[in-house]
């Protein structure tokens, strides 16, 4: 390999980065944002990273093997950093650091010179020196790389083992059992997790990871690793037992990346770790540490929220800042198959003089320890088990100093049993941090909404708060909240002036009082003749709940103007039609009849984005005339006129492509003539892809569904148009029954909660507990309401009708469609005007043209006739 | 020819819709007329059908409602709300529909028409 050396320009200061982990990442961005708010600072910024991509989500790299793609998880593209001048090598492992020179050189012999050196080197799996551990299927789990491995293992594996019964070990562990292997756990220490939880946690948790199938192996000295005689490989303990399995995990523990500071003669710390101080500064006062690899007050950080607030600090000190690494909180909360598990602080009691109240409730498997200080008025720890719903009041209480009530186990005692205080946000003060993946106080909140942000979404927008793991979103919404009632702003959920409720709640009241009329909701819950907002919003409740044929006398004053028409008005007050083509599968013959249609009433043919066409320009009282031909021919309404289902996009699939796995055609076709005509506070769409190239798109659907090679993979809640939101991914390797139900269950259960007009995603996103808390409602049935809503689904599959067939035959409702009630005269407003070979709507001038011609051409007829 | 204080037959009562409208033509005018439950009676309005925002001749098409207990009609294409007694547009003070008087009679609906 050909080297060079690259010398920095003259006027600007230069700083080299090593590694581009996710807090070297977080580092540049730091620097960008300060590139991009002063132009004078004038950075030059290279970036040398070891891996062959750029910086990606550690934090959730379990994901990749439930279907993320390397792509899904990065943190950023080589786009942005080539957009704001970041310089960047890949597979660039520094192996020198030339203090004197101020150069650092890579592997390949290329020489970066630097003004400032940060280095971002993480760290790297411990593999305990065990004789045979680094045999083929001998693994660690880090990198997307290890990852890979790991699967192609799995794939030739039916046994498992994961060395190590810590926070990551069990994540590895909850991934092998994913893959189908039988999956063993094996700890040195008497407990999992041993460093989070305290014994009697520890207990529980096992018996709950017992139950899950992974088996628990502690205080086991694993002293070498053989050749298996069921397996391939046999473990073999220090107390003379042994194990058999396929493949090996080590998830031991992690080592700081210091080798470059241990060879360079910079400080390190007695079991390693770069030594910093509060700016991050290492011993030499050109090189900066941060994240994994540094060693703070003798302390190594293995978590991404202080490695981001090292990269704060280290960023703010080379641009003059006064921003500085302060020590950080290692409370966690996480979900480890489906555990619930919570640690606060000082979890073991470890504090001179604690105390520690304990609730334990066998039946249920909730186990809860707060450790107190010697006067019962702070909180130092917490252990939680099986229920971390007080972890946020908990958390608050410990990082805030907030002094204890007086019976501090009321704080974790099952309600009823003492008055557990809720912690107000009011209670909090302005320091508090409410977001710690990107550092948001209470604090910034208030400013936040101080500048006019007047609800989550917006709050989110202009602080990032709760847009990392997501964790704070429940007590985001109760800060935002209590500060807007604060400034008088009146948080109300009424629909309008018709009515006092909320969208959910009117749709409860619909529910549970079997109310079928407009007059009979507003004669019991409102007041008034409702309005443009509460008619159609209970229309489509109705619609929701009962079904009924939409132009009914009782309904039919309810829809807006669309919905009553059953088309879309456009701006001159014709309509344009869209049959429904499920799956965008059409025969030549069904096509000719729309061709006819289209050519005998000289309409507007466009295609739609959704895999349909558009009959544009029809007048009303042409409407039951077209539909009957198309009806005729087979055609159903395509319902491109209501909040409810529009298409179900698909890519050709198995059936045709090579790529393709599955008959994503078919699946298409099924699932739209399962849910059109669902009424729903909104449009639906759908996708489904026959192979993870998604070319159906359906990672931007309400619905997306993507073939793999075991099902389906079912996205949740994106959206494209005027706000993006990528889809979540809900569940993987579903059957097709699997896959209905869910759907089922995830649309009735948006019908029922969502807001009018609200999207699947900015549902979402207002979800209290957000995608989680809805897997538990759809998958886990946690509020036992699934198979109710699979009935009301069905009872909507059941009962569809095709509205334009009944509106065409019942002469009542066609009635609707005459343009006026004493004439068979057309609007004479309505004006065409040639363009492209197609009608287009005639504009006012050319109207006013049009009929000063018409005039004289009349004018001159008349001379002719004369 | 008809003057300005006949009352000109449109249609019957029930061509009408309830809490809906129609259109009818009159002297070639285009008329939106609506008709509402109130309380215990039915209440009948008639207005210009012509849109002064959409430019189009839409407003039966519109749906019915009240706005602090007076009756209005909301325009399909951009939602502005008219009080359907005085016309008086509630979201831009300078637009006005023109109304029509109107009475149902034996089943006829009656309209009285500016010529
Ligand atoms: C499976 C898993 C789950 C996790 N879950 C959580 C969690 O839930 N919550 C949490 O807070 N934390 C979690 N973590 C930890 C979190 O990922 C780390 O704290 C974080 O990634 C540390 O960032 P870093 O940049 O310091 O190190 P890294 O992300 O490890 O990045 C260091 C980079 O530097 C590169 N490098 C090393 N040496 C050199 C060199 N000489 N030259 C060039 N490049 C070099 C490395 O290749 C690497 O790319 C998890 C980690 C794993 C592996």
């Amino acid at each position: 390999m050909s080297s060079s050396v690259n010398i920095g320009s003259a006027q600007k200061m230069r700083i080299v980065v090593v590694g581009n982990g996710m807090v070297g990442h977080h580092f540049v961005d730091q620097l960008i944002q300060e590139n991009a708010a002063d132009n004078d600072t004038q950075l030059e910024v290279v970036v040398l990273s070891a891996e062959p991509r750029l910086a990606y989500d550690r934090v959730h790299l379990s994901e990749y093997f439930s279907g993320k793609t390397a792509d899904e998880l990065a943190l950023t593209t080589p786009e942005y950093y080539q957009e704001h001048n970041i310089q960047f090598e890949l597979s660039a492992k520094v192996v020198n650091i030339n203090k004197l020179a101020k150069s650092v050189t890579t592997e390949s012999g290329d020489v970066f010179e630097y003004d400032k050196l940060v280095l971002s080197t993480g760290s790297y799996p411990f593999v305990p020196p065990i004789p045979g551990n680094d045999q083929p299927h001998c693994l660690v789990y880090r990198t997307i790389e290890d990852l890979e491995d790991i699967s192609a293992s799995a794939a030739v594996s039916k046994v498992g083992v994961v060395v190590g019964g810590g926070l990551l070990g069990l994540e590895a562990a909850n991934a092998l059992k994913e893959a189908g292997l039988q999956t063993h756990v094996v700890e040195f220490a008497p407990q999992l997790m041993a460093v989070q939880v305290d014994g009697g946690g520890g207990r529980l948790l096992r018996s709950k990871i017992e139950a899950l199938g992974v088996q628990v192996h502690t205080q086991k000295a694993t002293q070498s690793i053989e050749a298996g005689d069921t397996c391939r490989y046999k473990m073999c303990f220090a107390d003379g037992e042994v194990l058999e399995t396929d493949m090996i995990l080590f998830s031991a523990g992690i080592r700081p990346s210091d080798a470059l500071a241990r060879e360079f003669d910079l400080e390190i710390g007695e079991r390693g770790g770069i030594v910093i101080d509060d700016q991050c500064l290492t011993s030499d006062k050109d090189i900066y540490a941060i994240g994994e690899c540094a060693l703070w007050n003798n302390f190594i950080y293995g978590l991404v929220a202080p490695g981001y607030t090292m990269a704060r600090a280290a960023a703010s000190h080379i641009v003059g800042g006064d921003l500085t690494f302060q020590g950080a909180d290692m409370s966690t909360k996480l979900k480890l198959m489906g555990v619930e598990v919570g640690s606060i602080g000082d979890a073991h009691a470890r504090t001179e003089g604690a105390l520690c109240y304990t609730y334990e409730n066998q039946p249920e498997e909730v186990y809860k320890k707060i450790v107190v200080d010697a006067e019962g008025k702070k909180l130092l720890g917490s252990v939680l088990i099986g229920d971390t719903s007080d972890y946020d009041t908990l958390l608050q209480y410990a990082l805030n100093d907030i002094e204890l009530p007086e019976k501090p186990e009321s704080l974790i005692l099952p309600a009823g049993a003492g008055d557990a205080p809720g912690l107000g946000a009011d209670a909090l003060p302005d320091t508090a941090t409410i977001c710690s993946c990107h550092n948001v106080s209470k604090g910034d909140i208030i400013e936040a909404v101080d500048q006019g942000a007047c609800d989550v979404g917006s709050v989110k927008g202009c602080t990032k708060a709760a847009t990392g793991c997501g964790g704070c979103a429940a007590l985001l919404k109760s800060v935002v909240d209590s500060e807007l009632e604060k400034r008088g702003v009146e948080v109300k959920k009424d629909i309008c002036e018709h009515f006092a409720y909320s969208r959910q709640e009117l749709f409860h009241l619909v529910k549970v009082g079997s109310i079928k009329s407009f007059d009979e909701l507003v004669e019991k819950h409102g007041q008034g003749l409702g309005c443009e907002i509460c008619k159609p919003a209970v229309g489509s409740i109705m619609a929701s709940v009962w079904n009924d044929f939409i132009l009914k006398p009782d309904h039919v004053s309810l829809q807006d103007t669309n919905d009553t028409y059953l088309g879309n008005m456009q701006k001159d007050g014709t309509y344009s039609i869209i049959p429904r083509i499920p799956g965008g599968e059409i025969t030549p013959e069904k096509l000719i009849v729309i061709g006819e249609v289209g050519r005998d009433y000289k309409l507007y043919t466009k295609i739609t984005g959704g895999q349909r066409i558009d009959l544009f320009g029809a007048k009303v009282e042409q409407l039951p005339e077209i539909w009957e031909k198309l009806i005729n021919a087979g055609f159903e309404t395509g319902h491109a006129y209501a909040k409810s289902l529009r298409t179900v996009k698909s890519c050709v699939g198995s059936t045709w492509c090579r790529y393709g796995v599955q008959d994503s055609v078919g699946q298409a076709i099924d699932l739209e003539n399962r849910y059109k005509g669902l009424r729903a506070p909104h449009k639906i769409k759908f996708a489904v892809s026959g192979c993870t190239r998604e070319c159906a798109e359906a990672q931007s659907k309400d619905i997306g569904v993507i073939a793999t090679e075991n099902g389906w993979n079912l996205y949740v809640c994106g959206n494209g148009g005027m706000k993006p939101r990528h889809a979540d991914l809900f569940a993987t390797d579903l059957d097709d029954e699997t896959l209905v139900k869910y759907i089922d269950r995830v649309l009735m259960f948006y019908v029922r909660t969502a807001d009018r007009l609200q999207r699947t995603s900015v549902w979402m996103e207002n979800l209290e507990g957000g995608l989680e808390y809805l897997k538990q409602v759809v998958i886990e049935d946690s509020l036992g309401l699934g198979e109710e809503l699979e009935a009301q689904m069905q009872n909507v599959v059941d009962t569809y009708q095709c509205e334009w067939k009944t509106a065409i035959e019942n002469e009542q409702s066609r009635k609707r469609f005459r343009r006026f009630v004493n004439s068979d005269k057309s609007d004479l407003n309505i004006v065409f005007v040639e363009e492209r070979d197609q009608i287009r709507p005639a504009t006012e001038e050319e109207k006013k043209k049009l009929q000063a011609q018409s005039i004289e051409d009349a004018d001159q007829l008349a001379t002719e006739v004369v | 020819m008809t003057t300005q204080n006949d009352w000109i037959s449109v249609c019957s009562d029930d061509d009408l819709v309830l809490n809906s409208g129609v259109c009818a033509l009159v002297n070639d005018k285009e008329v939106a007329i609506f008709k509402m439950k109130t309380g215990s009676e039915d209440k009948v309005f008639a207005v210009s059908n012509w849109d002064p925002f959409g430019k189009a001749n839409v407003l039966y098409r519109g749906l019915v409602g009240s706005v602090d207990g007076a009756e209005v009609i909301i325009a399909p294409l951009y939602k502005q709300r008219y009080n359907l007694t005085t016309g008086q547009c509630l979201d831009d003070e300078s637009v006005k529909l023109t109304v029509y008087p109107v009475r149902v009679e034996q089943d006829k609906v009656l309209l009285q028409s500016a010529g």
